[in-house]
């Protein structure tokens, strides 16, 4: 079972329209990689130069602020849920 | 002779028939990287994921001190800095809250003068967020939203829930579990879907971003956040004008998301650019709970703003935001302006509550207690000075976080209906206050 991606609207166009996407990977950065070379308008939007996570975009690892669970160096595993979702929200 | 008889009620027009407001032409802007937009239900930036804001034309005409002062008393009499044209069609009688000196609490704060800003009696729903719910339920009627839509820690649950009502539009409402029940009864009341979602605000929040997505409703905080902020600033051309068109040095407000630092410091810049006042942008100070206060420990001198999520636990849910959206903004400006970010324990958002009451006749909720205990830690700390003129923004009402006030307080005498037994708590009184 592989990894689902879920992408906000704003998001999903550089997908080629897809809301979720399908990944595998050990780590989450390992899943961005692999969804930014078939994507690579989506990938830049992801992450910045230094390979981090941008700090208007919020990303989930199922219920979990990946931000508490070590960044993009989080572990995932079959069936995990990573949703991306605009920081700008809220208040 | 007939008795008099009241006229009867003019018959209303159904919300719907009500013509929605326009829009002045304008277009969105990226607070961060600039990109611009067609005028949309939406507040992400394509390119960056940037927060967005209405720019409006700056050749167009604004009014002068006297225009403004013969309009009525609400936050329309600043619309030409606001995204409609013509008229006001929803939410007329929001803001002008009052200004009020309190001589009191300046002396508390050992400050020359202290001003409060009361939006705790704001119409219709005694808090803040009436404004950014007046400008957004205007938005999403001129975008043809049926439904709006909102993720709240209670005060905008009830703002929503209430503006929904008299628009006529539904309202569907998200808010933590654990929410107080006085904000959940003073939004179902109105009608609105109450959605108490397992999980914090935060939670709740990203919840609604994909609602937003799905469903195309006008969420007011996410897809139409764009429009609401804009209503958090006219706060600052409230203060300007109650003042007699002129600024304070220093303003503290309390920080949640983090909007209304940042909204405050855009409106202040407006004022002056518009040759209303004239005169620095006043110090920022932005306070929240130590037990949710990640913009202040952005703050840190020296060091790159960053802000890192943190999970709340505090009494003050109003402000238990533990990733603002506009957190980064919001320190910015506090920099920017000279300012500087406090944070106060439980039991000084408590003190601060009953401080305010008995200074200055005010009962707020929690976010209040935190704008006042900080305010007070930062006279103590030097950070305002003697000098300052300052105003304080409460933003909410005490009568919906009510177990908010100092138990100590509660504690209440109960005597037979005997005159011998007040005369004798009278002189307990008297000797106890000989004694202190």
């Amino acid at each position: 079972m592989a990894v689902t991606l879920q992408l906000p609207n704003v998001l999903s166009r550089l997908a080629g329209g897809a809301r979720t996407l399908s990944s595998e990977g050990g780590t989450l950065a390992e899943v961005v990689g692999e969804v930014s070379r078939r994507f690579p308008e989506l990938g830049p939007r992801l992450r910045d130069e230094r390979g981090e996570p941008y700090p208007f975009v919020t990303i989930y690892l199922n219920d979990e602020d990946i931000r508490f669970l070590g960044g993009f160096a989080a572990p995932v595993k079959p069936g995990d849920v990573v949703t991306v979702v605009p920081a700008v929200a809220g208040g | 002779m007939a008795p008099p008889t009241l006229a009867p009620p003019r018959p209303a027009a159904a919300p719907t028939e009500r013509p929605a407001a326009r829009f002045i032409p304008h277009r969105l802007v990226c607070r961060e990287c600039g990109a611009d937009f067609p005028a949309a239900p939406s507040a992400v930036c394509e390119a960056c994921l940037g927060p967005l804001e209405p720019r409006y034309d700056p050749d167009r005409r604004l009014p002068t001190r006297e225009e403004i002062a013969a309009r009525a008393p609400s936050l329309w009499r600043y619309r030409e800095w606001l995204p409609f044209t013509g008229e006001p069609r929803l939410s007329l009688d929001t803001g002008f809250t009052p200004l009020f000196e309190a001589p009191a609490l300046a002396e508390r704060l050992g400050v020359a003068r202290a001003w409060i800003k009361n939006d705790a009696v704001s119409h219709p729903t005694l808090s803040f967020k009436d404004r950014v719910v007046a400008v957004a339920i205007n938005a999403a009627a001129a975008f043809g939203c049926e439904t709006i839509a909102c993720a709240s820690t209670g005060n905008l649950a009830n703002a929503v829930a209430a503006h929904a009502a008299r628009a006529g539009l539904e309202a569907w409402i998200f808010v933590p579990e654990d929410l107080e029940p006085a904000k959940i009864s003073a939004s179902v009341v109105y009608g609105a879907r109450v959605v108490r979602v397992r999980g914090t605000y935060d939670d709740v929040n990203r919840l609604c971003s994909q609602v937003a997505d799905r469903f195309g409703w006008g969420v007011v905080n996410v897809n139409l956040r764009s429009y609401y902020g804009e209503g958090s600033k006219t706060v600052a051309f409230e203060i300007a004008e109650q003042l007699g068109w002129r600024l304070p040095t220093a303003v503290v407000a309390p920080m949640a998301g983090g909007s209304l630092v940042t909204k405050l410091a855009k409106g202040f810049k407006e004022v002056i650019a518009a040759g209303l006042v004239s005169g620095p942008v006043p110090r920022l100070f932005g306070a929240q709970a130590e037990g949710c206060a990640p913009i202040v420990r952005a703050l840190r001198p020296g060091e790159e703003i960053v802000i890192r999520p943190e999970v709340p636990k505090t009494i003050a849910r109003s402000l238990a935001i533990g990733n603002p959206a506009d957190g980064l903004s919001a320190a910015r400006a506090i920099r920017e302006s000279g300012g500087a970010g406090i944070a106060v324990s439980d039991e000084a958002i408590r003190d601060g509550i009953a401080g305010l009451a008995q200074t200055a006749g005010v009962f707020t909720e929690t976010a209040g207690g935190v704008t006042v205990a900080g305010a007070i830690f930062l006279g103590f700390a030097g950070e305002l000075t003697p000098d300052d003129e300052v105003v304080l923004c409460i933003t909410g009402n005490g009568l919906k976080t009510p177990d908010a006030v100092p138990a100590r307080l509660l504690e209440t005498p109960v005597i037979a209906p005997r005159l011998a037994e007040v005369v004798a708590l009278a002189g307990r009184d008297a000797e106890f206050n000989s004694r202190i």
